[in-house]
């Protein structure tokens, strides 16, 4: 967990900072900003090994085989890139080329892969949204609901079913859900983001159930949410058994705490007293583990899209990895990286929010 | 004889420690499963009806008499196929979970016991390992070194063992500070032999807790890459892979149904023991059952 190994980190610098007179909660976020500016750009290091050292021949690997048998294409290719200086100048403008949006081309396609990964990401956001919200509700649900009935049926039932859940492949329930639900039972629609006599809504996000909503069109709204319930429920489906689990273990730790006993006793109703004081001290932990929940739909989307044909990182990522187009697998490598390491920026900040402890210890 | 008997009873009673957590359903399907499964494995060229690898003009037929599971586009068995595949996912995802057991732990003990310096690159690495979710920086790796099993295995060792040496490290801090090891390296111990004799049998079971409940993950992210194309090559029955030939075959649901349900049932009897195991392990969880009845 993302966290875990910083809080050595963090109680430290908090007491500096106390007495420099900073806030604590500006040093905490602070100092979470430049350990995720640092591993952003240990993320360019792997991807830089990966494309330039690893790889038997880099220029084939980059240019593709057709033109890597054109010694002349090669040459310029090496002097154009750089390849014939030595290693660290090499990385240094590479990174150069990333942090100007440069990703290389695609040896597929031709095109840029900053492009091409541009129209993506937003159709892999919505869908990882959605998946997310849906699998927080039902999982910290269930998790909440295990935790209170610990020891009796209940719980064993919820047991069974999040470990269950853990265990499907996910591109595998993809398929089955795709052809009951579409293919045999036609009640959801199995491809696309929209039908195709819908109109995309004017972008604003690149989400098309947002964008739809600010341009006031609801029947685009509710064909984009229409399209997102099959492949959202199937990548939610691994998340919401992490989550179930997760969940019952940090509230059956907050139910022993003195102060929920406390007001169990002073006669406070029972919804009060869990969702007022259980669920909110079980809330830190959960927080925590959703950072690690988006990573793993970001990995469940590779699997799901091809089947859903959701034209997302994950489609793109199928496509990239099974023609072997190198620059294109890098360039998701780097961007869900990079959104991974925000991500878990936000829930170290979110975490200090909730958990005072944190904020100002 | 006394001795003999003694060790028996030593024996029992060790036994009858662990099982109350193996003794629950649950436990008890997980572990038939995984043995069928095992049996599967060890016997497929017997049991499988047909070559896996044998092609037929019989293509893309349904489940029938002959072809218990249905043919392929190629006209090959779905049935041996899918017998063949857990000769292959299961050996690689145990010996990749026991791979990575000890490279992690090794490098985690070494994090833990020496501190500074040494500490700090062994772990800075294991946190840009955990900048990327698995399957991506999995499959990235295994596209550069070439699609492979062996390369996909490598690609999930170098993701999957800095989980272990994190949890290795924190328990190797903790151990370390213990008297009796403090007092083993008052008399001379070397560095080996303390973390070997003194330290290892603290650290052992949790991290034996991890690696079982690891296997199914395992499992799951080899057929990811296979599926992706990453891992087995053509014509290796792998069962990721085989999920994958279905897609291009809609129409004919078997051809992935079978395998799908294959990983998901081998995936389902680990997780099913993992936890029973960490429950039987996890003092917590112990004290639970005794105390929480009241």
């Amino acid at each position: 967990m993302p966290s875990s190994s910083n809080t050595a980190v963090t109680t430290e610098t908090a007491d500096r900072s106390a007495r420099r007179g900073v806030p604590p909660f500006v040093r905490y976020v602070a100092v979470r900003l430049g350990l995720s500016v640092l591993l952003m750009f240990g993320v360019t290091v792997v991807t830089f090994v990966l494309t330039n050292l690893v790889p038997a021949d880099p220029v084939q690997a980059a240019l593709g085989e057709q033109a890597a048998a054109d010694p002349a294409i090669v040459a310029k290719f090496r002097a154009d890139n750089g390849l014939d200086q030595p290693l660290v100048a090499q990385y240094f403008t590479y990174l150069n080329n990333v942090l100007h949006g440069n990703f290389g081309v695609s040896t597929q396609t031709r095109m840029p892969v900053a492009d091409e990964l541009a129209s993506a990401v937003p159709a892999t956001i919505e869908l990882a949204l959605a998946a997310i919200i849906f699998s927080t509700l039902i999982g910290i649900g269930l998790g909440l609901w295990a935790a209170l009935k610990q020891r009796t049926i209940v719980d064993q039932i919820i047991r069974v079913v999040s470990l269950i859940g853990l265990s499907w492949p996910t591109f595998w329930l993809a398929l089955v859900v795709y052809y009951v639900f579409f293919f045999v039972l036609g009640i959801f629609p199995g491809s696309g983001r929209l039908d195709p006599v819908s109109i995309a809504p004017p972008q604003v996000t690149g989400l098309y159930t947002v964008d739809s909503l600010i341009a006031g069109q609801w029947g685009t709204f509710w064909d984009a949410l229409y399209h997102l319930v099959l492949p959202a429920s199937v990548l939610a489906l691994y998340t919401i058994g992490l989550l179930t689990r997760f969940a019952r273990s940090a509230v059956l730790e907050v139910l022993d705490l003195d102060y929920v006993k406390a007001a169990t006793a002073k006669g406070l109703p029972r919804r009060t007293v869990v969702f007022g004081y259980v669920l909110r001290g079980a809330l830190v932990p959960i927080i925590t583990v959703l950072g690690l929940a988006f990573g793993s739909l970001l990995s469940g989307t590779v699997l799901v899209e091809k089947v859903y044909s959701w034209h997302g990182l994950g489609e793109y990522s199928f496509a990239a990895a099974t023609k072997l187009d190198l620059p294109a697998i890098m360039g998701v490598g780097l961007i869900v990286g990079f959104v991974y390491i925000g991500l878990n920026f936000l829930v170290d900040v979110l975490y200090g929010v909730i958990d005072p402890r944190v904020r100002l210890a | 004889m006394s001795a003999d008997i003694l060790t028996q009873r030593a024996k029992r009673r060790r036994w009858l420690k662990i099982s109350p957590a193996f003794r629950t359903p649950l436990a008890i399907t997980g572990i038939t499963i995984a043995a069928l499964w095992v049996l599967i494995a060890i016997f497929a060229p017997i049991i499988a009806p047909f070559d896996p690898l044998a092609q037929d003009f019989d293509r893309l037929q349904p489940p029938s008499g002959a072809h218990l599971f249905g043919t392929d586009a190629v006209g090959r068995d779905v049935l041996s196929r899918v017998i063949s595949g857990a000769r292959i996912s299961m050996p690689l995802a145990l010996a990749l979970v026991v791979a990575s057991m000890v490279v992690g732990g090794t490098l985690g003990a070494i994090a833990g016991y020496f501190g500074r310096a040494v500490d700090e690159i062994i772990m800075r690495i294991a946190d840009l390992v955990f900048a990327f979710p698995t399957i991506i920086l999995a499959m990235v790796i295994t596209a550069a070194l070439g699609p492979s099993l062996t390369n996909a295995v490598i690609a999930m060792l170098i993701v999957s063992w800095p989980a272990y040496a994190r949890v290795t490290r924190s328990l190797v801090l903790s151990a370390r500070r213990q008297e009796y090891v403090i007092a083993g390296r008052l008399l001379g111990n070397s560095p080996f032999t303390t973390l070997r004799r003194d330290i290892l049998p603290n650290v052992i079971s949790p991290v034996f807790v991890l690696a079982m409940l690891d296997v199914g993950t395992a499992i799951l992210l080899l057929a990811g890459l296979s599926f992706l194309g990453l891992g087995a090559t053509p014509p290796l029955p792998d069962w990721g892979a085989m999920v994958s030939d279905g897609v291009q075959q809609f129409s004919s649901w078997w051809i992935a149904a079978f395998p799908g349900l294959a990983i998901f049932t081998v995936v389902m009897a680990f997780n099913f023991i993992g936890d029973s195991l960490r429950d039987s392990l996890d003092p917590r969880a112990q004290d639970a059952v005794q105390g929480r009845a009241m």
